[in-house]
């Protein structure tokens, strides 16, 4: 048998996914839209972020939405030095919990920093929202360092 | 600010996985092959089963599979589908066939279209043989077959589906 060329190439596969947000989830989505953002309060009072559709301890369906704020602090993080084409931001940055003010769990989502050394549990961040907004997470580009400390 | 009006049902969640593909030894060998109109197989050196198109090992023995077996264009109908709905990015509209085929010689099915056929009468057993493109049109590509489409031989029985010798029914 005789050799055989070397064939390689390049593709890409794609599933084009939709998905149905259901009502609160795409409250949540529709208060990204307009640049606030929403929790739901749950039976025992806390406030969570982003909004469940069920109560976690009693799983009885949930309605009652809180705005929260777009400041909160950092719970716990994780430094990305070396982003991937598939991340949000293109330098280096944090993942990190952010319990907003107002709720009582913490979001990931994540966070734009000059250095690994500029974040600590604890530290004050605020949201960044993108340029134009359309309903998605990433309606919130990233959160940045908020002055203010803990 | 966007329009405050509408509330959000639905997202967009694509996935895109993107590869960088190498073909082995075997599934190389193959394609170069069929760049010149060949469809050529190995067989296991224990089972003798034929396979096309060929990964390099047989599946059943766990050992490798070199020597390589010319096989003709025609084949045997192992199992069909009729496709009625659109497929996105596909151009070909339906409905049409995707069938299992078997060659003759081959023990290992591989999937292709079914032309030139009326759909309601594809079966299981029916004879095909393929219908290429124009040889200055011929790649490292299963596409340089356009589609199989019946021929007038009789149906194979079911229980010999896959083990025609390379010379088919008369064989």
């Amino acid at each position: 048998m005789s050799a055989a060329d070397i064939l390689s190439q390049d593709f890409e596969l794609g599933f084009t996914y939709t998905r149905s947000t259901g009502p609160i989830v795409g409250r949540f989505l529709t208060g990204l839209r307009d640049r606030q953002i929403f929790g739901i309060r749950a039976s025992d009072g806390r406030v969570i972020v982003p909004p469940m559709e069920y109560d976690p301890d009693t799983a009885e369906a949930l309605s009652e939405f809180v705005q929260v704020a777009e400041q909160g602090a950092i719970v716990s993080w994780c430094w990305v030095a070396q982003p991937r084409a598939a991340h949000p931001l293109d330098e280096p940055f944090a993942w990190a919990m952010i319990r907003l003010d107002g709720a009582d769990v913490p979001m990931i989502h994540c966070v734009a920093a000059p250095a690994e050394a500029s974040l600590a549990t604890g530290a004050r961040v605020q949201a960044v929202w993108a340029p134009e907004t359309r309903g998605f997470i990433s309606d919130i580009s990233h959160f940045e360092l908020a002055g203010g400390g803990n | 600010m966007a329009d405050t009006a509408d509330t959000i049902t639905g997202i967009e969640c694509p996935v895109y996985l993107q590869y960088h593909f190498t073909a082995g030894r075997a599934p190389a060998r193959f394609l170069t092959r069929i760049k010149e109109g060949v469809l050529s197989g190995q067989r296991c050196p224990r089972c003798s089963n034929v396979y096309i198109p060929p990964r390099g090992s047989c599946p059943a023995c766990g050992v490798p599979t070199e020597e390589e077996v010319e096989l003709p264009d025609k084949g045997t109908v192992q199992s069909f589908t009729v496709v009625a709905i659109p497929i996105p990015n596909n151009p070909i509209k339906p409905p049409f066939v995707v069938a299992n085929l078997v060659l003759d010689g081959a023990n290992i099915s591989f999937i292709h279209l079914l032309s030139e056929c009326e759909n309601s009468e594809v079966r299981i057993g029916q004879r095909v043989q393929a219908v290429w493109k124009p040889r200055e049109e011929w790649g490292y590509a299963m596409d340089n077959i356009r589609y199989f489409r019946p021929i007038d031989e009789p149906d194979v029985p079911v229980a010999q589906i896959g083990k025609l010798p390379v010379t088919g029914r008369e064989g």
